[in-house]
């Protein structure tokens, strides 16, 4: 083992310029793997993140009929499930906001804010001056209906709805969601704002809920409600909602999948065959030491040292070339492409080098077993 | 004197299972006594490659049985044939073949090392002892491909020498060497075979160099030709 691995090592230090031919070439294959990983990956958690990262990634509710009882449901819901990160209560109403000559259709939505803030992210997108509503009749606006209705913080606007009572409202201030749908449209206030006018009582419209693994959505977490609430209750996900997002996001998984077997196989050809090479160049050495009795086994040995040697340092420097390129490519492109960078993947990519040079090594070490020591010490 | 190692009916074909298959060896019967110092000559294509890779252990006989001391060398696996190489048996090649990536001192002790045993002390100052009585005591830590062929001869002697073989098998050792080198290495063996009582086999083509061995054997198409002992002298 020990003398195998000493070997190992001089016979790389004998030859350095192949050496670090070698490491570069597996540093190139690696580099190629972060940085190809690290983009796509945060390609796709950006892509993610700004699609499905401010919405209900899994909502309940009862057709035609609101949920009554939520506190418990969501208790229920909650222990069904480790995926949910956070669970939310929602009402929903429509009407008209009514503003001198101006009026606009728009969606009243009440929230409970503690919770909705981790869904909807209330606080980073308020502009300047606007506060959470902590009174009921307080509201929040979508920052085109500032302009459409003529209205500024601390005014008054009144809400008219078809079916139920108006109502005057206090304007506390503006959100910005970057979709003109939600900036035209939703108005955001209290859960009791919204309760009190449509008078049923302590209910609800929607439970919403996000996850820690977005992806298990349909198939884990979806079930594992399912399995413990009454069937009257609909569970939709945003997976059966975005199925071509999904398989955009599926494709993108894919590609990144192949990029790195791509790499992977391109990695262990060039190892094997120039340490195929190597068996041929130390052959004379591989004849003596097996006259002087070394065993098979370790005549292998020094192979896969050196294969596990190469992989090693061709990983490390496969890393800070790796890491090097996407600071360089996030530095100095100017573009604004997320980056997704985290130590699990790089350790993956190493290891995946790593292994692959062990299994490139395998093909010499295999052959140097069947080296002739008569042939190879007669022949010189 | 006793045998150390006897070889009985040898037998070799190359090719045995394809159309033409060559005999090289026909019922060769070879006695050898301990710490005796021989030499097998014949000309190339005589069959005495083949004989020193059988007597080394490196190729087995198609029929026939090698004894050492006792023992049955064919009921051997490769790997126990691998490690009796290594205990009693010494090597000496005529392209040197040292390895080029260790200094002096580490070839000489490779064999050892082959063995997996812990370098001791005593093992060190035997390996420096052997570069002594090669002359290659301030060598030591020369990397094998800085010294001159006569120098890596010696090594390659020292390190023959370093697991206290019985037998060491030396083919052509002179082969590439100046005639003055050739007669200073053959002194050295002889000095080795004397102090260490190692048994010799030397191979070679140059009868003027198995003319100096006390038993002179001569392989001719395959056979023993010729076999003859010296008086020894006291």
């Amino acid at each position: 083992m020990k003398l195998a691995f000493q070997i190992a090592k001089r016979f790389l230090l004998a030859s350095k310029r192949q050496t670090i031919v070698i490491i570069l070439g597996i540093a190139v294959g690696v580099s190629v793997q972060v940085f190809i990983g690290a983009l796509i990956a945060g390609l796709q958690d950006s892509l993610v993140n700004t699609t499905i990262g401010s919405r209900s990634q899994i909502t309940i509710n009862i057709e035609d009929e609101y949920i009554t009882g939520y506190n418990e449901l969501i208790d229920t819901i909650k222990d069904s499930s480790e995926n949910i990160r956070v669970i939310t209560p929602t009402i929903t109403t429509s009407g008209s906001l009514i503003k001198n000559s101006n009026s606009e259709i728009i969606v009243l939505r009440g929230f409970e804010f503690d919770s909705a803030d981790n869904i909807y992210k209330l606080t980073e997108k308020l502009t300047e001056g606007s506060t959470l509503p902590d009174e009921d009749n307080e509201i929040l606006l979508g920052i085109n209906l500032k302009e459409n209705l003529g209205i500024d913080i601390g005014d008054t606007v009144e809400f008219d709805s078809a079916i139920y009572d108006n109502r005057d409202f206090k304007v506390v201030g503006f959100f910005d969601f970057e979709v003109n749908e939600i900036n035209n449209t939703w108005t955001i206030s209290t859960i009791n704002t919204v309760q009190a006018i449509i008078e049923q009582g302590d209910v609800v419209g929607n439970i919403e809920m996000q996850l820690n693994e977005v992806f298990d959505a349909e198939d884990f977490t979806k079930t594992e409600i399912a399995k413990n609430i009454d069937n009257k209750y609909n569970i939709s996900t945003w997976i059966s909602e975005n199925e071509s997002l999904l398989s955009g996001l599926q494709g993108q998984s894919i590609s990144s999948l192949m990029i790195q077997i791509f790499v992977i196989v391109s990695v262990v050809l060039g190892i094997s065959s120039t340490l195929a090479i190597t068996v041929l160049q130390k052959s004379k050495q591989l004849g003596i030491l097996k006259a002087m009795g070394i065993q098979d086994s370790d005549a292998s040995l020094i192979f896969l040292f050196e294969g596990l040697l190469l992989g090693i340092f061709g990983a490390i420097v496969g890393l800070l070339l790796g890491i090097g390129l996407l600071y360089a490519f996030t530095t100095f492109s100017g573009t604004d492409i997320p980056i997704s960078f985290d130590l699990g993947f790089l350790a993956l990519s190493a290891g995946i080098a790593i292994a692959a040079s062990m299994i490139a090594a395998l093909i010499p070490a295999l052959k140097s077993r069947k080296l002739s020591v008569i042939e190879v010490i007669r022949n010189g | 004197m006793a045998s150390i190692l006897s070889l009985r009916k040898i037998n070799k074909t190359y090719g045995e299972n394809t159309k033409n298959p060559t005999k090289v060896l026909f019922d060769v019967d070879l006695e050898f006594e301990e710490s005796s110092f021989n030499s097998i000559i014949g000309q190339s294509g005589s069959g005495k490659s083949t004989l020193l890779n059988i007597i080394g252990s490196l190729d087995r006989p198609t029929s026939g049985n090698i004894y050492f001391k006792e023992e049955d060398l064919g009921k051997l696996s490769n790997k126990q044939l691998a490690e009796f190489r290594n205990r009693s048996l010494g090597f000496i090649f005529q392209f040197h073949y040292l390895l080029p990536e260790f200094t002096a001192m580490e070839n000489v002790l490779m064999p050892y090392r082959i063995s997996k045993k812990e370098i001791t002390e005593d093992v060190t100052s035997r390996a420096e002892e052997l570069l002594d009585i090669v002359g290659l005591g301030n060598f030591k830590h020369k990397l094998a491909t800085n010294l001159s062929g006569g120098q890596q001869q010696r090594v390659a002697i020292a390190r023959s020498l370093i697991n206290n073989p019985s037998i060491v098998l030396a083919d052509e050792p002179t082969g590439n060497l100046d005639s003055d080198t050739t007669e200073k290495v053959y002194e050295l063996l002889r000095d080795i075979n004397k102090k260490f009582k190692t048994t010799f086999i030397i191979i070679t083509h140059d009868r003027t160099v198995a003319e100096k061995t006390d038993r002179v054997i001569e392989i001719k198409d395959g056979k023993v030709y010729l076999d003859i002992s010296k008086q020894k002298t006291l």
